[in-house]
């Protein structure tokens, strides 16, 4: 385990969740993806603080923020849904290709 | 950075789970298994991050997800079609520009990891990272700590403004109606032509009513 090894780890989990985020058309596995590209950025974070700042407490600070805009993009993500789903029974981007209902 | 060699392979393992589990989610029928899969993927950086002694993150990250997914499955169950995947599925639109942004991001991501000289200064005292970590947030970073928290509420506050029935210009189920533009005018009947228009449009809905 060396920090090259760590950081092809998270470059895979990101192109992944690139490509979730790129192809899926339900809005849930759209998110998904979004979720899988912050993850690799939390491991990124997590690694370059273990091999390269010393240990430094300020890197694992920097990975509990990646966390709170995760919960953020995840609350508003599902709050989203909801009311579109509400407002024009859309499960699929394809569905909307409006905004204005 | 040079670890033990249980360590290594415990890294192996969880590294190749978690990627795999990563793939996974976007292969499978049933997207109340792909939540699981992505709450598997998110377990196999967790633990990584504990074998890299950043305890508390890592344990924290597989905490939040657990409650996340299940909350993922259950929205996908009230509003997705096909949630348990008895019906083969495969939504997507431009598949091989995707796959053509996921690979490059991929190879572009993994050479500068390879090709770039990172400073070497592995984490020392690492027993005491968490206590550090306790110290930093309540003490030099307590602003960063409070001002993500101050978001988080923010975030509730506005989720349940956008989420709630009753939205700023009328029902949320009848769609966004424009407030009139002489005080004295009727409200515009947009959701009665939107409901007709609706009735219209072929159902992309397979066999879910």
């Amino acid at each position: 385990m060396n920090l090259d090894s760590l950081l092809i780890v998270a470059a895979a989990i990101f192109g992944i969740g690139l490509y979730g985020a790129l192809s899926q058309q339900s809005f849930v596995m759209l998110m998904m993806g979004l979720e899988l590209m912050i993850n690799s950025a939390i491991l990124a974070t997590v690694a370059f603080w273990a091999a390269s700042t010393g240990g430094s407490p300020k890197g694992q600070m920097l990975a509990i923020v990646f966390m709170t805009v995760m919960a953020i993009e995840m609350a508003l993500g599902f709050a989203l849904i909801v009311n579109v789903y509400r407002a024009r029974k859309a499960d699929i981007t394809e569905k909307l290709k409006k905004l204005k209902a | 950075m040079s670890t033990s060699a249980p360590v290594d392979v415990l890294f192996v393992l969880f590294a190749a789970g978690a990627i795999a589990t990563a793939y996974l989610v976007f292969r499978t029928d049933s997207m109340v298994r792909a939540a699981y899969w992505l709450l598997a993927s998110f377990v196999g950086v967790g633990a990584i991050l504990v074998l890299l002694k950043a305890e508390f993150v890592g344990l924290v990250l597989m905490l939040m997800m657990a409650g996340e997914m299940t909350i993922m499955a259950f929205v996908m169950v009230m509003f997705m079609m096909n949630p348990a995947g008895l019906n083969p599925m495969l939504m997507v639109h431009q598949h091989k520009t995707a796959i053509a942004a996921g690979v490059t991001s991929f190879l572009v991501l993994a050479g500068a990891a390879l090709l770039t000289d990172f400073p070497n200064a592995p984490a020392t005292q690492t027993s005491r990272a968490t206590e550090e970590l306790g110290t930093e947030l309540l003490g030099e970073s307590m602003l960063v700590f409070e001002t993500a928290g101050a978001a988080l509420l923010g975030t509730m506050v506005g989720a349940v403004a956008v989420a709630s029935r009753r939205g700023r210009y009328g029902d949320a189920e009848e769609g966004s109606i424009e407030p009139p533009l002489q005080p004295d005018e009727e409200w515009a009947q947009a959701s009665a032509h939107r409901t007709e228009e609706d009735e219209h449009e072929p159902s992309v809905h397979g066999g879910h009513s």
